[in-house]
């Protein structure tokens, strides 16, 4: 079956994530299996080789992420999937990708945890990791999506990001969405992003400014002339190892974190979010899986309901002009961890947790009584 | 070609202590590559340097060529998304004992099992250098490092025994006293497919020399002559070409997946 | 209409490709909203194995899983036993009556001798699957047929179609036979 975008398809979240990662240009995968998220990796090994790209497994989810660093900086567009216990290996480099500004996409189907936890339940507790995971001060780009259509695009949005920005972005999914099916359409009209490239060719000598202080650079790819040393040690302009200057350290984390900082508002509106008003004075906030209990909720409810697709970087702006003024009632499948920040962008009384780890989402009706509870 | 026009000059003085056997290292693979690039075997623009962390893995960035300083530890698997990801890529890898067999002892044997198309250059100097001489994997039994004050109660890993058990088809041990070997072996490794590994037995004076009863680097590598031998000799560490043989490398095994799913284009 | 299904029954007869087919037959030849969940892990091992679909036609589905199944079609006794509870009282089973032997009065029950059957009629027993769901359409209506047989052949093994077609109408032809 086809409609004017692409065919329709009726598939799991991950095979839908696949299936998106190939429509923005992915050529290479590498991974390591781990429950909710391996559906990712089994379609990546049918469907890369059938397109020209490169699946590997690898012996751990290090050396995944490092393989796709390395394939990024070959010049291909390259990703890894996992869930907690792999996202947790590779935490040393997330940092290395943000500190080398390699673009490349992580796909975590969230599960419960701390440890081994609940492998086949639907946790969102990595949102925190998703963004403090790594050693240093940095700033990565999270989309979180709420049904397989977003499976989809938001994979297309992170290869896009991470191509625009030199970041790594994290597919910041759940078990929920990862492994429901729903219909889907895999659009052929998609719009990808490709890194931008020093001319071929010639050496680079500055391939890491250090202003203006939200630059993002030229890639200098490998194979191509440029004959730069990366490392991820702070460097100075010529990207050699300087670690005894503050001025270039404070420089250039400066820069890495502004150039994705300053463009949060840009990045919130491009990707979307829902906001749906109603005429109430509670306002509830979810995303992801469990957003789809509270978008029930909120109608039955009658009540007003914020769901961002963007994680990372956390807008405060948009998060005042939304909600300010409301009893806000965030709910997650966490103890409150996008709740934390929702604090720091409002009056903090004024801001409330049902926070609903366990594996599975609270229902409709669990929500709509803690709403009940506030007074709405 | 010259060998300063293969290196970052600017970038000098390096880091190394004096008579560190990196040095060593660091000027065979320079010739041999200034050589090659000079006669046209290889091609600048298209070598590739990966290193991980340690004192050893600072040398890739004194060459003016594309070099990734990775994570201690890593550096094979950087490499294998390299060179899986672009072929036409020359990958050299540069470790040393702990990044290659401590930390990533992992990474080693699965891309030697592979047969990953890239040349491992391991500076074996039995010591953390980087850290100031802690034991590592290689450290004979009994000698003195940071943590090992009484003697090292561990046995040592012989990394070519290692690597072959794992199925890497080129093997070759050397040492710093061996340059003129140790560029051949280098020139061999880079003209076979697959994996090449060489084990260079190094001096580290600072850190391994003077807690175990060298008084200089000199010294050390006096040791090292005389006590390593091309033949299999009582009390000498066995040095030369262990392994030469061919095996289908990964990239090229992975393109027979590609032809399998109609991906590889023509 | 929304309607939750439950299709449940041991690893190894197909019942989650059946759920995925279902729910393949409501969204993409139908047009209707469908979810489909399923078990995993350890409660997916062995013992009973379940799939769920929601279908409806009007807005989205958001909350996705099966609290009180409208309809059971369920193809073990232990399967049965675990989640004959669950469905509403009025609610419609249809089951496998080679190896179930219902117990609850409340709800609508309506045997297929499916395995039986296919052994029998098609002489390859882990096409029952298809014959269970060939019966709960054409009790059902929950999609059309022709939405249900294209849903089915894009999801079987190529060289397997026409056993599964056949299959599909055997169970129609055995629902319309048990229904009374
Ligand atoms: C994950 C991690 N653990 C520990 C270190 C600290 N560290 C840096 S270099 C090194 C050992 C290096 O030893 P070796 O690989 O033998 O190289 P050498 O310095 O002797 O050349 C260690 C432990 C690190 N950088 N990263
Ligand atoms: S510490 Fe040892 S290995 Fe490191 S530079 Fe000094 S001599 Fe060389």
């Amino acid at each position: 079956m086809r409609d004017e975008n692409g065919k329709v398809e009726f598939l799991q979240g991950n095979e839908a994530c696949a299936e998106g990662a190939i429509a923005a240009g992915c050529r290479f995968f590498a991974g390591y299996p781990i429950t909710p998220s391996t559906e990712i990796a089994e379609r990546m090994s049918a469907r890369l080789p059938e397109v020209g790209g490169v699946y590997v497994q690898m012996e751990d989810e290090i050396a995944s992420l490092a393989a796709v660093i390395g394939a990024s900086w070959a010049g291909v567009k390259a990703m890894t999937a996992t869930s907690g216990p792999g996202f947790s290996l590779m935490q040393e480099h997330m940092g290395y990708a943000v500190m080398t500004e390699t673009p490349c996409v992580v796909v975590n189907i969230q599960r419960g945890g701390p440890s081994t936890g609940q492998p086949t339940k639907a946790s969102q507790g990595d949102v925190m990791q998703a963004r403090w995971g790594s050693h240093g001060d940095y700033e990565v780009v999270a989309l979180s999506p709420y049904d397989v259509q977003e499976m989809f695009d938001l994979t297309v949005e992170c290869f896009n990001w991470a191509e625009t920005l030199r970041v790594p972005a994290v597919l910041l999914a759940d078990e929920v969405v990862g492994h429901m099916r729903e219909r889907v359409v895999l659009r052929e009209d998609v719009e990808t992003v490709d890194r931008e490239l020093p001319p071929e060719g010639e050496e680079v000598e500055r391939p890491f400014p250090l202003e203006p202080d939200d630059l993002v650079p030229p890639m200098p790819v490998f194979g191509r002339g440029h004959r730069v040393h990366v490392t991820g040690l702070t460097h100075d302009e010529r990207g050699y190892p300087c670690t005894d200057d503050p001025e270039v350290h404070r420089k250039l984390v400066r820069r890495l974190c502004n150039k994705v900082r300053k463009r949060a508002g840009e990045i919130h509106e491009s990707v979307g979010y829902d906001f749906i008003e109603r005429d109430s004075d509670i306002a509830l906030v979810a995303y992801g899986g469990c957003a789809r209990t509270v978008l029930e909720a909120a109608e039955e409810a009658g009540v007003t309901v914020f769901r961002p697709k963007v994680i990372h970087p956390f807008d405060e702006g948009l998060v005042r002009r939304l909600l300010d003024g409301y009893e806000v009632l965030v709910v997650e499948m966490n103890l409150g961890q996008y709740y934390e920040m929702v604090k720091m962008a409002l009056d903090p009384d004024c801001v409330h947790l049902l926070g609903y780890p366990g594996g599975y989402p609270p229902t409709p009706e669990r929500v709509v009584e803690e709403v009940e509870r506030l007074g709405g | 070609m010259d060998v300063e026009d293969v290196l970052r000059m600017d970038r000098w003085p390096h880091i190394l202590c004096p008579g560190c056997g990196n040095g060593t290292i660091l000027n065979v693979l320079a010739r041999e590559l200034a050589e090659r690039f000079e006669n046209g075997d290889l091609d600048p623009d298209k070598t590739v340097l990966v290193s991980g962390i340690g004192c050893s893995s600072r040398l890739p960035g004194y060459f003016r060529l594309d070099s990734l300083h990775t994570t201690h530890g890593r550096p094979l698997a950087f490499a294998t998304g390299l060179k899986t990801a672009n072929p036409d890529l020359e990958v050299i890898v540069i470790t040393g004992d702990g990044d290659a067999a401590a930390i990533g002892g992992n990474h080693l044997i699965h891309a030697a099992r592979r047969n990953l198309d890239v040349t491992v250059i391991c500076a074996n100097n039995y010591i953390y250098g980087m850290t100031g001489g802690q034991v590592s994997p290689t450290t004979p039994e009994g000698d003195v490092s940071t943590t090992t004050p009484y003697g090292n109660p561990e046995p040592p890993f012989d990394l070519c025994e290692l690597v072959m058990g794992a199925g890497a088809p080129h093997v070759e041990r050397w040492t710093t006293a061996h340059p003129v070997q140790l560029k051949a072996a280098i020139g061999r490794a880079l003209d076979r497919e697959g994996f090449s590994f060489i084990d260079v037995l190094s001096q580290c004076p600072t850190n391994y020399g003077r807690r175990n009863g060298f008084r200089d680097a000199r010294e050390m590598v006096e040791w090292l002559r005389e006590n390593t031998s091309t033949r299999d000799e009582e009390g000498k560490i066995r040095i030369g070409i262990l392994r030469d043989e061919e095996r289908e490398p990964f990239h090229a095994r992975i393109r027979k997946v590609l032809e399998k799913a109609g991906g590889d284009g023509d | 209409m929304r309607i939750e299904v439950r299709i449940a029954g041991f690893g190894g007869q197909g019942v989650i490709l059946a759920g995925v087919v279902l729910g393949r037959a409501a969204a993409v030849y139908e047009g209707l909203e469908a979810v489909q969940t399923q078990s995993y892990g350890p409660e997916a091992r062995g013992g009973a194995s379940r799939s769920d679909v929601i279908v409806s036609d009007e807005e989205k589905i958001m909350f996705p899983y099966v609290r009180e199944p409208d309809h059971l079609v369920v193809m073990s006794q232990e399967a049965y036993d675990k989640y004959i509870g669950d469905v509403k009282s009025d609610g419609l089973v249809v089951y496998d009556s080679t190896l179930v032997e219902p117990s609850r009065g409340d709800v609508e029950h309506v045997g297929v001798p499916a395995t039986e059957k296919a052994e029998e009629e098609l002489g390859l027993r882990i096409v029952a699957n298809m014959i269970m769901l060939g019966a709960y359409r054409e009790l059902t209506d929950i999609v059309s047929f022709d939405s249900l047989r294209n849903a089915v052949m894009d999801s079987v093994p190529p060289g397997t179609e026409e056993t599964n077609e056949k299959a599909l109408r055997l169970g129609a032809e055995l629902a319309e036979g048990g229904a009374d």
